[in-house]
């Protein structure tokens, strides 16, 4: 009984996923689109200039956002990556290496807008700080653990493998996001925290939630491609991708 | 609107090259990626089709 339960879970999930994400990705690529114009234009045309920083500070708000979905998106790729090991789950271990590219290109995104805005703002674009050197081994973790899963062939072996090198590197998160209380950085403490009101201006506020928002929609529509791509390199001799590439032909 | 005209908009206040720098390095490696992504499903799609062909002419005449 049991044993059927598990063939139809590990079975029947990739072909939902793929449908359900297949429904739901226009939708996510226009509310990425919707809210980055909507965000921009506060951000550029409603915010005012910063009375400190100029116009420089304008960079925070994609700087915060990316540096956020780093983060996020790590510890959404551990956790994955920990259910496909410990449940055997298929579709978990494909998600995680869905959201190993992203969660670089976003680290890549917050560190390089960092180097911008750390320019002008300290006369430097790089220094070995704790926040700064937490978040370009978030960088390395990312690389690490793509190029660990695709250097092992056996696609099980990988996923086990990734999975164990995201979960010790998990530890790696509460320190960049407390990096700026435990030690003394030159980086700013964070300006927007659970427990006090933003220390910052409405409009600006907006703008930066906004463009979180639009990152949140984005990451999600590119998970999903690479997801549904990696899907059909698992599956392809599964009889519904036979039947979903036979109904592909017919309709073009 | 903070903005007197479309150079002062670019010029942002002197820090130009670092603000657009870095909307338009994000802007470089969202649009890199995603196409990236795209492609590669469409890729997983053709080869999956292609599979499917390869085993329809392989079986027919001898049904499974």
């Amino acid at each position: 009984m049991s044993g059927q339960r598990l063939r139809f879970f590990t079975f029947a999930a990739p072909s939902r996923f793929y449908s359900l994400s297949g429904s739901l990705l226009p939708w996510l690529w226009a509310a990425a689109a919707l809210l980055a114009a909507v965000g921009l234009y506060i951000g550029f045309f409603v915010a005012p200039t910063d009375a400190q920083q100029g116009e420089s500070y304008r960079i925070i708000f994609i700087h915060v956002p990316a540096a956020w979905m780093s983060m996020i998106v790590y510890l959404a790729m551990a956790a994955w990556a920990a259910i496909g090991w410990i449940f055997n789950a298929r579709m978990a271990s494909m998600l995680a290496r869905a959201l190993a590219p992203s969660g670089m290109v976003f680290t890549l995104i917050a560190l390089a807008t960092g180097s911008f805005w750390g320019k002008p703002a300290w006369g430097t674009w790089w220094v070995w700080d704790a926040r700064l050197t937490s978040e370009l081994i978030l960088l390395f973790l990312y690389v690490g653990y793509i190029a660990l899963v695709e250097a092992i062939d056996d696609v099980r072996r990988a996923d086990h493998a990734g999975a164990l090198l995201a979960i010790v590197g998990a530890v790696n998160v509460p320190v960049i996001y407390f990096s700026v209380r435990w030690w003394n950085t030159l980086h700013q403490g964070a300006t927007i925290t659970m427990s006090a009101a933003p220390k910052m201006q409405s409009t600006m506020l907006v703008a930066m939630l906004l463009l979180t928002f639009a990152f949140w929609a984005y990451a999600f529509a590119v998970v999903f491609v690479r997801a549904r791509a990696i899907v059909l390199e698992r599956e392809h001799d599964a009889e519904w991708v036979r039947g979903l590439a036979l109904a592909t032909r017919k309709s073009t | 609107m903070s903005w007197g005209s479309a150079g002062e908009f670019f010029a942002m206040g002197g820090y130009g090259l670092y603000v657009w720098g870095s909307y338009g390095l994000t802007a470089a490696l969202i649009g890199f990626e995603s196409w990236l992504a795209l492609r590669r499903r469409q890729r997983a799609l053709r080869e999956a089709l292609a599979s499917v062909s390869a085993s329809a002419s392989a079986s027919t005449g001898a049904p499974r």
